[in-house]
């Protein structure tokens, strides 16, 4: 029961929003890399918003549902088909057992999600399910999926889903001569979290070491435009553009935390960013740090894309975030409604 | 007056406290102590706190704590740590069956040294390393501390796969390898206790700001403890 991996792509995975509070001893925190994303097709089903979904990257698994189910797909597009008929991202959609929906190469974006209604059963370890495939734990037995793998799928009074007693009532049809009903929601996911943009400015505090660098530096960075390379993976995207000049102190520092979205610049002056499965701790300088608010549209940005950055303060980051924790808040709250 | 200890922002969700730019065991007392603070007061809104040898890096949500009020807080509550903390640490006991097969470099750490393989156990097993952070691996320790004597080369190769439990010697570091890793050290011992157990209460058996002590056991010893998992840390 549950669901059958039929071919699992190229590098997918169960995450979570990843393993917090062990990064003391030195776990990274792992989890999803676009988290509204994964938040907004979690709440598409019903969740809570938190439990377990599949991320994929470049080509998408094919999967046979073993049960009835309600999913989503979220993030980046993958030409999903549900038994043949098209299926879009940012809406529910009741399946049945014996379903077969196929991802395929990625079309638009970057990282896609799958949502299941109740979240994937896999065991927590260390309070996630997120995979951390470097450290062999969590997930699905600590790895990316292969062919022919079998997730349970939890029950809803399991998952915490609306405190437990959540019905929320499915709506609409999808695909006329199927007996699956789908809602037409994509409208209420706010249309700015659905960009994919190949292009993209991200928005940036500065520090914890822009002391680190020249003037002259410090204005590279933030007016010249860069290039993400194909080095790049859910632990960090390498960048490729003009270098970024270091002052006398040099590019490495003794080592301290490093946070989602540290912006990297070791002493060949261009910048790695930071990603959900970094290492808790590095040596090299960090110019400045992606806000939270920006960092899907740069995860969604794949191989190719063009970055350039734009210095805001710490005090107007987090109004965004707040704003956009409102927005998730009055989603979840349409969402009950219908 | 020093500019240390100060707080600056990483990103939206995260902020630095930071208690000097050196490793010394003066700046990882104030980060044990502050962190023994932080885990009696920490401000509301914060999620986790993650100690280096020079700073601590705090992940906080916006939502209920906004960084001027936050840095505000973590300054006054920096005012209040100490730097001879040193009685709050633990002295963790991690046992170590030393050379043949359970450590192939030591004859190599023996030779480099102008030491007898026993002596070398002496003086590595003969004192206690503070654990100023943990990193690159889970659990891993970065240890201050050994004696300069066994300072030794990483190997020009590195191993493809070291088994978790060894015990080595990287340059002017020691440490131990909690899970399997491609690595570089010389390797000296291997311990027969779990250092990592994702199913255990504690993951990892020791924090940074604790002390380890190496105690050598024999072959006989090492293979009891790992038969019965019992041992006292």
């Amino acid at each position: 029961m549950g669901i059958l991996i039929e071919k699992a792509g190229i590098f997918t995975t169960v995450q979570d929003m990843g393993r917090e509070g062990y990064q003391k001893m030195g776990f990274r925190v792992s989890g999803v890399m676009d988290r509204r994303a994964y938040t907004v097709a979690n709440l598409l089903v019903g969740n809570d918003g938190t439990e377990a979904a599949l991320e994929f990257v470049m080509q998408g698994p094919t999967i046979v549902f073993e049960e009835d189910a309600v999913i989503a797909l979220g993030g980046g597009e993958f030409g999903a088909s549900l038994n043949g008929d098209p299926l879009l991202n940012d809406v529910a959609c009741q399946v049945h057992k014996g379903d077969r929906l196929e991802l395929g190469f990625i079309r638009k974006g970057n990282y896609g999600y799958l949502a299941v209604r109740g979240g994937l059963d896999v065991p927590k370890v260390m309070g996630s399910r997120s995979t951390d495939v470097k450290c062999r734990l969590g997930g699905y037995q600590g790895r990316k999926l292969q062919d022919g793998d079998r997730i349970g799928v939890l029950p809803v009074e399991h998952a915490g889903v609306n405190g437990g007693k959540g019905k929320r009532k499915l709506t609409g049809m999808f695909s006329g001569h199927h007996k699956t009903t789908c809602e037409s929601e994509a409208s209420l996911v706010p249309e700015v979290w659905q960009e994919k943009e190949r292009n993209v400015t991200v928005r940036v505090v500065l520090g914890p070491q822009e002391d680190y660098f020249t003037r002259a530096g410090i204005q590279t960075f933030a007016t010249q435009e860069y290039t993400v390379t194909d080095q790049c993976d859910r632990m960090g995207f390498r960048l490729d553009g003009p270098e970024i000049e270091h002052n006398e102190k040099g590019a490495d520092i003794i080592s301290d935390g490093i946070a989602f979205g540290s912006i990297q610049v070791p002493s060949h002056g261009k910048p790695i960013i930071m990603m959900a499965d970094r290492q808790t701790t590095g040596g090299y300088t960090k110019i400045a740090t992606v806000i939270s608010t920006d960092l899907p549209k740069l995860v969604q940005c794949r191989p190719g894309g063009t970055v350039r950055f734009r210095i805001i303060s710490v005090e107007e980051a987090q109004l965004y975030y707040r704003i956009e924790q409102e927005e998730c808040k009055k989603l979840k709250d349409k969402l009950t409604l219908l | 007056m020093s500019e240390y200890p100060r707080v600056l922002p990483a990103g939206d969700c995260s902020a630095v406290v930071e208690f000097g730019n050196t490793i010394c065991e003066q700046t990882g007392g104030r980060i044990k102590s502050y962190m023994h603070i932080l885990k009696q007061s920490a401000p509301e809104g914060v999620a986790e706190a993650v100690p280096t040898f020079r700073s601590v890096l705090i992940q906080y949500d916006p939502a209920k704590i906004l960084y001027g009020e936050l840095k505000q807080r973590l300054e006054a509550l920096a005012q209040n740590c100490t730097s001879d903390d040193q009685a709050q640490g633990r002295v963790v006991r991690i046992p170590v069956c030393y050379g043949g097969a359970y450590g192939p470099d030591l004859a190599f750490v023996a030779q480099n040294a102008g030491l007898t393989e026993k002596e070398v156990i002496g003086r590595h097993a003969g004192r206690e390393y503070l654990i100023y952070m943990l990193g690159f691996l889970p659990g891993f320790p970065y240890l201050g501390g050994l004696d300069e004597k066994l300072y030794t080369p990483r190997l020009e190769t590195p191993r493809v796969r070291i088994p978790a439990g060894s015990v080595g010697i990287g340059g002017e570091q020691t440490g131990i390898y909690p899970l399997d890793s491609p690595g570089g050290w010389q390797l000296i011992g291997t311990t027969p206790v779990t250092v990592y157990d994702p199913d255990r209460e504690q993951p990892i058996p020791y924090q940074a700001g604790d002390r380890i002590r190496f105690c050598p056991v024999s072959e006989e010893e090492f293979k009891r403890i790992k038969e019965s998992g019992v041992w006292e840390f």
